[in-house]
């Protein structure tokens, strides 16, 4: 299916984000896995969640990253002593994962525990209540409203932080 | 397609490939020494968390969560709104730490974990200092 | 970027469009896939493509910066407007049934207000990043 196909290649470009060291081969490779996350989240149904990620994703992202590092003017990460370490424990965990993960119902099991509590709610009473064909603005802007509330104010705060750190310019400081 | 219960290896192919880029964006982040590489990889292991919490609620055959007369099977919206979230609060934290590091470069003159640790533990021997 | 004549007539081209699909991206976002998210960042790119092609002085001209640190806050203000709203017409905080005589209208009205104002809140905080990181490295051109 291309679910896989498109899982594997994200493996694969992780893989080689991994391993090297060029910084902005580093960042153009994050932004080209943001595209293919999003292109894998159309497969599998998640389309608000697909524009959301390719905009912010690989749009957003890409360009602060690559703002920060004209900034940084850094070079490619030094090869450290070997990571034996760090390989250790990421695998002990990983097998702890894959492991958790085989008593998860299987994919696209319909009597999962996921579809049958208040979603069929959701689903259901969604015309009378709302009327808004889009089940996930409907959600996100009305039922959980709340969320929604914090999270812009989330993303208000993270503008304050980056305006309260950036503020005075390099000019300034040097005078 | 798969039939229930036949193939559940293949049908845990999206779990096991989630926890691999999980682990990858975890071992970027604790064993890669440049502060903008561990930014990259804190925003991969995010991007497994959000496949971990839309796979299950993919259903074959059913299609994207917006009402219409022709279609009754529909993917579960609520891990949709979730992640939505979670990736707006995602790119919050990612502009918080650019900027960390943009300010960390000016005061130390290095990105790299080794050059700050080394230059926060030995003292420096400068006349201007008490 | 200015001189590059291809780059600049594009740009011109485009810029117009991208504008004109955030602002369907957000009012569509009832009937299809969008909403207010994705409008702002739209909003934002669209914009950050026009500093990078350019320039940023110019860009500063198009929005100025009192302008986007304005949109940050507004935009929370609106969505915490419309719990006041909902609290002053007799409902709870954040209620949209009391928004309209009719329950379902005010949910509509409730949720475009409120999309709203997430989009204006978005692309402000994702222009005046944009805006602090190009104009911290150097001086204005």
């Amino acid at each position: 299916m291309i679910i896989d196909v498109l899982l594997v290649l994200m493996a694969v470009i992780v893989w080689v984000l991994g391993r090297s060291r060029n910084l902005f081969g580093v960042i153009i490779l994050s932004g080209a896995y943001s595209f293919l996350m999003a292109t894998l989240l159309v497969a599998l149904d998640a389309v608000d969640v697909a524009m959301t990620e390719a905009s912010v994703g690989a749009g957003i992202s890409t360009v602060l990253l690559l703002g920060a590092l004209f900034l940084c003017h850094s070079e490619e990460a030094r090869p450290v002593r070997k990571p034996w370490l760090p390989l250790a424990m990421v695998i002990s965990v990983g097998a702890l994962l894959v492991y958790g993960t085989l008593g998860l119902p299987e994919f696209s099991n319909p009597q999962a525990p996921i579809h049958t509590h208040v979603v069929p709610r959701y689903l259901n009473e969604l015309k009378e209540e709302v009327a808004v064909p889009n089940v996930v603005t409907a959600v996100l802007a009305s039922y959980r409203g709340y969320d929604t509330l914090g999270e812009t104010t989330v993303v208000f705060t993270a503008g304050a932080g980056v305006v309260a750190l950036l503020r005075r310019r390099r000019k300034d400081r040097e005078g | 397609m798969t039939s229930a219960g036949s193939s559940t290896t293949l049908g845990h192919f999206a779990y096991f490939i989630t926890v691999f880029l999980m682990m990858a964006g975890l071992f970027i982040v604790i064993a890669r020494g440049n502060l903008i590489k561990k930014l990259i990889g804190l925003g991969i292991f995010q991007t497994s968390v959000y496949l971990l919490y839309i796979a299950p609620g993919k259903l074959v055959g059913g299609t994207a969560p917006i009402l219409n007369e022709a279609f009754t099977v529909y993917s579960n919206p609520l891990p949709h709104v979730l992640i939505l979230t979670a990736i707006v609060v995602g790119v919050a934290t990612l502009a918080l730490g650019l900027a960390l590091v943009v300010r960390i470069r000016e005061a130390y003159g290095s990105i790299e974990e080794d050059d700050l640790l080394k230059q926060d533990t030995t003292p420096e021997p400068s006349p201007q200092e008490q | 970027m200015r001189n590059d004549l291809i780059l600049r007539v594009v740009a011109k081209m485009v810029i117009p469009f991208v504008l004109l699909f955030a602002l369907y991206v957000q009012f569509h976002g009832d009937f299809g896939p969008g909403g207010g998210f994705q409008a702002g960042v739209i909003l934002a790119a669209a914009v950050i493509f026009y500093a990078l092609i350019f320039g940023l002085a110019d860009a500063r001209k198009v929005v100025p910066e009192p302008l986007v640190e304005s949109m940050m806050a507004i935009g929370v203000l609106i969505y915490a407007g419309v719990g006041v709203a909902g609290l002053l017409l007799g409902g709870n905080y954040l209620d949209y049934f009391v928004l309209d005589p009719d329950p379902v209208h005010g949910q509509h009205r409730g949720i475009f207000w409120v999309e709203v104002g997430v989009a204006t809140t978005v692309s402000g905080v994702m222009l005046k990043i944009f805006y602090m990181f190009a104009g911290r490295g150097k001086v204005d051109e």
